[in-house]
């Protein structure tokens, strides 16, 4: 459940959610991560559950000192009133048969707060694409059937891949097809469940394998700001390693492959 | 998939632990009125359940609206709880109050129903000398302290954690907690987990005050340094004047520790 960090609740009416699937290299959750640094959003609220495993820690968002030592959850709410933007980040993995529970609480919120679309970015692993995917763009999407034709239009206009079908059951020659995303977690269910409740939501999400996925995310998120225009290209410099956009990595993203090794070592 | 250096294609673990996904899928799609029923009596047995001291019986309130305090405070795993039994248990008349019982399929014991108070893994206390500690006041007003232990190899840092000074004390308080911590706070992008962040978590979101001392050490089992680690804590807030004898304490401490040791030789 939605809980504030205020004593009011906040009116997310015609926002857009960003969300990540917790999935194969954890590829939406550092590419949440990178946006609600990188627009500084600003705390909202908590969505508490007994679905996810329990973790706390400090502001993984901290800038300086001062801000450095606000408590985190595993499920929090951050966002950017003047673009409208709400952003949900997961910091923990499911509990065993709690993730379809965990969909319908999370649904039931977005109908009741009056969010306009949701966002997921996902990713699925690389190793289950076809002839035809491994020879293609990464990248693909998904939009629920009553996702707007505006929007559908827009897609549409960026060339952008639509997830292929395919066999429900893969060792079977006869099987049907439908929409299927390995390793992609939720994000399966998010996809059915919001098409049966009839809430548009459109899901991004890019083939990878795991190991440093930092690159993955950096790629997902520019693929989202394609469509969303979230944050303009800089003006070009003359040094060729400045990226191409001014993506903040957040303060927590150190030792992400462990501590220091001992010098001793060597 | 991953492939090793010998030639063996092998199913890589997936951090997102998104492995059991599939199996689960299959599993609701499966899934008959008798199996939603297993798993109902499942989730039933595996509540944890609150009883009053020495007995069978479950508490009819909550404990906190039995008992209501000001201070709360919480010590999980060996280490912590030696360290309140010596320094701060040891002082005043502790009443037992309750106890919380649980079973899960990893439990070796059959299930809660028939569980021993020995066999209890967690055991409420309350301070019958000092009313300042219990007084009638709202659960807004009440500040939770918890102490537990990690290993040292779960922390990190940009040096070697083999040439950390373990043990040493991180904290972590909630935004409603004023206190100062006795030690410095944990700093990104350290985390803590399990049930002293299932608590944490509780206190953030309804705003309670609350705050968590890690001690992080190299020795898991009981052990005297790590225990005495915890020493500061001692002069802050959370648990101030509740130690009053602390060379007492001390003593105490080596008891426990000598009738804990196992005298391991293969030999004998």
């Amino acid at each position: 459940m939605f809980v504030p960090c205020g004593d009011w609740v906040p009116d997310l009416t015609g926002f857009t959610l960003l969300m990540p699937a917790v999935s194969v290299g954890n590829v939406g959750q550092l590419a949440i991560d990178l946006i609600i640094s990188t627009l500084n959003m600003r705390k909202i609220g908590y969505f508490y559950t007994d679905c996810l495993v329990p973790m706390v820690g400090n502001n993984p968002y901290a800038t300086a000192e001062d801000n450095s030592t606000e408590l985190s959850t595993n499920a929090e709410v951050y966002s950017l009133p003047a673009r409208k933007l709400v952003a949900l980040q997961l910091r923990s993995i499911f509990i065993k048969y709690k993730s379809k529970s965990f969909c319908e609480k999370l649904l039931s919120w977005v109908q009741s707060s009056g969010c306009a679309k949701v966002i997921v970015l996902s990713s699925s692993h690389s190793y289950q694409r076809n002839d035809l995917q491994l020879r293609s763009t990464p990248f693909r999407y998904l939009l629920t059937p009553s996702v707007h034709k505006r929007i559908q239009n827009k897609i549409e206009s960026l060339n952008w891949q639509e997830m292929e079908k395919s066999p429900c059951i893969p060792q079977m020659d006869d099987s049907e097809f439908c929409v299927r995303v390995p390793g992609g977690g939720i994000t399966k269910t998010l996809y059915d469940e919001s098409c049966s409740k009839e809430i548009q939501m459109a899901i991004l999400l890019k083939f990878v394998s795991e190991g440093d996925n930092i690159p993955d995310a950096l790629g997902l998120v520019e693929y989202l700001n394609e469509w969303l225009q979230i944050i303009k290209p800089c003006l070009q410099s003359d040094d060729p390693t400045t990226p191409a956009l001014p993506w903040k990595i957040p303060s927590s993203w150190r030792l992400l492959f462990g501590s220091g090794l001992p010098p001793a070592l060597f | 998939m991953a492939a090793t250096f010998f030639g063996e294609v092998v199913k890589a673990p997936c951090r997102a632990g998104t492995e059991d996904e599939e199996e689960e899928e299959e599993a609701g799609r499966r899934e008959t009125p008798e199996d939603r029923e297993v798993r109902r009596q499942l989730a039933r047995k595996r509540e944890v359940r609150l009883l009053r001291r020495q007995t069978k019986t479950s508490l009819e309130v909550s404990l906190l609206e039995k008992y209501p305090c000001s201070k709360f405070i919480i010590a999980i795993g060996n280490n912590a709880v030696a360290f309140l039994s010596s320094f701060v248990m040891n002082s005043g008349v502790w009443e037992e109050v309750g106890c919380a019982k649980l079973w899960n399929e990893w439990c070796r014991t059959v299930d809660t129903a028939h569980l021993s108070p020995s066999e209890a893994f967690c055991v409420f206390y309350h301070l019958k000398s000092n009313p300042l500690v219990f007084g009638s006041c709202p659960r807004r007003n009440m500040q939770i302290t918890i102490l537990t232990c990690r290993h040292v190899t779960d922390y990190k840092t940009s040096e070697s954690t083999g040439s950390l000074p373990s043990p040493f004390l991180k904290a972590l308080k909630t935004q409603n907690c004023k206190d100062t911590a006795c030690c410095s706070l944990l700093e990104q992008p350290n985390i803590v987990h399990g049930l002293p962040a299932a608590v944490l978590s509780y206190c953030q979101v309804w705003k309670i005050p609350a705050i968590l001392y890690l001690c992080y050490t190299d020795v898991m089992k009981l052990d005297l340094i790590t225990v005495e680690a915890f020493k500061p804590i001692l002069s802050s807030r959370s648990l101030k004047g509740l130690a009053k004898n602390i060379p007492q304490g001390t003593e105490v401490l080596k008891k426990l520790m000598t009738t804990n040791e196992i005298q391991s030789n293969i030999y004998t």
